[in-house]
């Protein structure tokens, strides 16, 4: 029988494919969320939103405890639970940050105008690069990060009054406490 | 009781499909007529019992018999029959029953039509097809039982995603997997062909009508979910370049490019090998589909039940089908005997070009969508590759695909003449370039690829429909003499027409979507009236409307153009009752430049409410490009080549080693 060694090109490409996807899974991108939580926020510095002052950095993270909400201009349940953020952001209990994820620069800006903006800073991160740092999948989602800047919940979708004021807020106090307790961080 | 029946009809099932993987195949490679006459009973009862298994679980569905887990986590009593119904396919377990019994049925088709494939060939191929079902019927029980009963039952069932609940997706899955798992049927037949070390012109008439007949299903599931994501997801986009849709992208660009390649087996006896890898290819990559959307391996928005155990399972699966066949190709293809040569300016080099782009193509999708986990292997870096790296890499290799289409049906067989093609197109080709030349002219807001595009489309059209004219003498000769012309055009000739047409009209479509769009995001009093596009919405006000499963906010938007009222618009947001979830429904109203679409968010708390309007012209000639590509495909399924089947003929293969011992045959 004759041997074409071009032939046996599919299935050695098929093995290295086959063998990533095996090692790929070993890697199981879907625990991030979990494996992220009591870990340092991913380090990042993203430009500011057209309109408001300042970039994002995970540096303004560090000294007090935060929130980070992840919204987007063209995500519709962000407009749900947009008005309870600016509830959080005009009580000035705790800095709300906001990182917009894969938006245009423009929907940002006029998004903003017309519903309010609560957020301390805001980082725009237009190819959604931190938003894969952070483990992003849905947007909304919504972390609390210590003082530390460590990360210490995190929320996926839309909050509503109740996980707001059960989950979210109450995480926060402890955390503001805890860092009260332990004084300044470093 | 039924549940416990269902779970028993599936192992008897996998029994049977056990038995008809071997006892057939060893019966074909002795010459056996009583071990190969196993295959077709085994085909019949294996399809029975996965329908019967099949039955059981709908009828718990129906039910709402919440002491099975599957109907427990995924249904309500609340829900419409058609969603209970619907809800059966809308959870990882469910959805693989389905799988599976569309896997048996193909298998039982074989062997119900398959009167006139010779007994050999029909043996291994409902064999190979039973050891796909030996894979996947282990992999239900093993991993997904979806008869699994809840010790306490609970009183009501979780719900079923509501984003499901939509006629757009009820049937976006079967029809999907229609696609997939038509595939297997291809795959069988290559690896039958393989085995046999035989692939003839009867082969490729009996591979094209099933590998047709699973593209027209794979192309109306992609189009189903891709016209929900539009309708339903309220941003008004319709693809994503999400690693789920590109899983079913994948299988369909390989299994086009199969469809090209078995014309040229077919009628030149020619391209087998390459042909065969396709086949296996196309199967594998629908394979490769069900890995990615099962195992969680990518990051996808499309959420479904995600478990590593089950990915190791699939992947398993997948090296032992792909893998092993691909060995087996490496070993075996060498030994096929390629047939008719032909001139690079020819049919068969069109169609040649036609594979290599579309193949080059697959590849670029399957690279874009393995590199965020390579990468995340080699550096530990995540990214995720989004549309600019596919719309980079993607549509400049569809532009000399789709200059091509059209050509390659006006060159004969063998050696062709690109010169006198031309001259035979060359209406078409000024039709189009002065379309195209004069939007670039007259309309403002494109660009040079939005140009392209049209002139693109515009040459699909106009080229096929001279492909045609030219076939019937259309004003060369008598109107009786054309008719009689069109009458005698075959089935599959219509059907390429209609298909590169709607191709085209898809083509057009899309790039005048995209290009002039427009839109208009804010918030608005009832009272206030914003302009999209020449229309004046006026916002009425919100009503909370009561619906099955759901509380409904219904907007109303009434709609004037120049001063007189042309339409209401009524978009929604519903809040299921079961989930506490949110969906939204689009407000539309189709007009013949395009699409009006209102979608409405949240109150402000200040009496206003965040409206957004899109206005999309030509969006409708994509779905009804898209239907004019199936509807092409089921005319050429019709042709008589197909419906005939192939004509049983005795062949001796005595150059290929491991040939058949030429099986007794039932007769002509």
């Amino acid at each position: 029988m004759r041997v074409r060694p071009m032939a046996y090109m599919p299935p050695v490409m098929f093995a290295v494919v086959a063998v990533a996807l095996g090692v790929g899974l070993t890697l199981k991108p879907r625990e991030i969320p979990s494996a992220l939580i009591g870990q340092p926020a991913p380090a990042f510095d993203l430009p500011a939103v057209d309109g408001t002052p300042n970039g994002f950095t995970n540096a303004d993270l560090i000294g007090h405890v935060s929130i980070v909400n992840v919204f987007a201009s063209w995500c519709v349940p962000c407009r749900i639970e947009h008005p309870l953020w600016v509830e959080v952001g005009d009580g000035g209990l705790v800095a709300v940050y906001g990182l917009n994820y894969k938006d245009s620069r423009e929907n940002a800006t006029k998004w903003l105008e017309d519903f309010g903006n609560p957020f301390t800073e805001i980082g725009a991160d237009l190819n959604g690069r931190v938003g894969v740092d952070w483990g992003v999948y849905g947007v909304p989602e919504t972390f609390v990060v210590d003082a530390q800047g460590r990360i210490q919940l995190k929320f996926i979708g839309p909050i509503d009054r109740y996980t707001l004021e059960n989950e979210i807020l109450p995480m926060v106090r402890g955390l503001q406490a805890q860092m009260i307790a332990e004084g300044p961080a470093e | 009781m039924v549940a416990e029946l269902g779970h028993f009809a599936l192992i008897l099932a996998l029994v049977i499909a056990a038995v008809q993987a071997t006892v057939p195949l060893i019966g074909a490679q002795t010459g056996s007529n009583a071990w190969m006459a196993v295959a077709r009973p085994a085909a019949s009862a294996q399809f029975g019992f996965v329908a019967l298994a099949f039955a059981a679980l709908t009828y718990s569905f129906v039910i709402s018999d919440f002491s099975v887990t599957t109907v427990a986590q995924n249904s309500h009593t609340m829900k419409p029959l058609i969603y209970k119904m619907s809800g059966v396919w809308g959870n990882h377990e469910g959805s693989l029953l389905l799988w599976i019994l569309i896997l048996t049925l193909f298998g039982g088709a074989v062997a119900w039509f398959g009167n006139n494939l010779p007994p050999g060939l029909r043996a291994r191929v409902l064999a190979v097809q039973a050891m796909i079902g030996v894979g996947f019927l282990s992999f239900i029980l093993l991993t997904s039982n979806p008869f699994e009963r809840i010790l306490d039952a609970p009183f009501e069932g979780a719900g079923l995603n509501p984003l499901l609940q939509d006629p757009g997706l009820a049937f976006h899955p079967p029809f999907l997997y229609l696609g997939y798992v038509g595939f297997s049927m291809a795959f069988s037949f290559a690896v039958a062909a393989l085995i046999e070390g035989r692939v003839d012109p009867a082969w490729a008439r009996w591979v094209r009508p099933w590998t047709l007949a699973a593209w027209i299903f794979l192309t109306t599931g992609v189009v189903l979910g891709s016209w929900w994501a539009y309708y339903e997801l309220g941003w008004g986009g319709f693809w994503f370049w999400d690693p789920v849709e590109n899983a079913s992208f994948m299988p369909w660009l390989a299994g086009t490019a199969l469809l090209h390649s078995a014309i040229v087996v077919e009628r030149r006896d020619t391209l087998k090998s390459w042909t065969i890898l396709l086949a296996i290819l196309t199967f594998s990559l629908s394979l490769l589909g069900t890995f990615i959307v099962r195992s969680g391996i990518l990051t996808s928005v499309h959420a479904f039940a995600t478990d590593p155990e089950r990915g190791y399972f699939i992947l398993g699966f997948l090296v032992l089908v792909t893998g092993g066949s691909l060995v087996l190709f490496a070993v075996r293809a060498p030994a096929l005997k390629s047939g008719g040569v032909f001139a690079p300016i020819s049919r068969e080099g069109a169609l040649v070009l036609n594979n290599l782009l579309l193949a080059t193509a697959t590849a670029t999708v399957l690279l874009g969508t393995l590199y965020p986990l390579l990468l995340d292997m080699f550096t530990g870096k995540k990214v995720s590759v989004g549309a600019p790296f596919f719309e980079a890499t993607f549509f400049p290799l569809m532009a000399p695909l789709l200059a091509a289409a059209v050509f390659g049906p006006m060159l004969p067989w063998k050696r062709g003449d690109l010169l006198g093609a031309f001259q035979r197109l060359r209406t078409a080709f000024f039709v189009s370039a002065g379309i195209a030349l004069s939007v670039w002219v007259f309309v403002s807001g494109g660009s040079w690829l939005s140009t392209l595009g049209i002139a693109l489309g515009a040459w699909l059209v106009a080229g096929s429909f001279a492909s045609v004219a030219e076939r019937i003498k259309l004003l060369r000769a008598p109107i009786s003499e054309t008719f009689r012309r069109a009458v005698h055009l075959p089935r599959s000739a219509w059907g390429m027409t209609l298909a590169h047409t709607g191709l085209g009209i898809f083509l057009l479509g899309g790039t005048i979507m995209l290009t002039w769009q427009s839109e208009a995001i804010q918030v608005m009093r009832p009272g206030e009236t914003v302009t999209v596009a020449g229309y004046d919405l006026t916002f009425q006000g919100v009503g909370e409307i009561p619906g099955p499963n759901y509380m409904a906010q219904r907007a109303l938007f009434s709609v004037y153009r120049n001063g007189e009222a042309f339409t209401n618009l009524l978009p929604e947001k519903r809040a299921y009752v079961s989930s506490s979830m949110i969906t939204t429904e689009a407000g539309i109203r189709a007009t013949w430049t395009g699409d009006l679409y209102a979608v409405i968010g949240d109150a402000d708390g200040k009496g206003g409410w965040s409206t957004r309007f899109f206005f999309k012209p030509f969006v409708h000639w994509m779905w009804a490009g898209a239907s004019i590509m199936v509807l092409g495909g089921i005319v050429s399924l019709t042709d008589r080549r197909h419906r005939v089947g192939a004509p049983a003929r005795r062949r001796k293969s005595a150059s290929v080693p491991a040939a058949t011992p030429a099986p007794q045959m039932a007769g002509e």
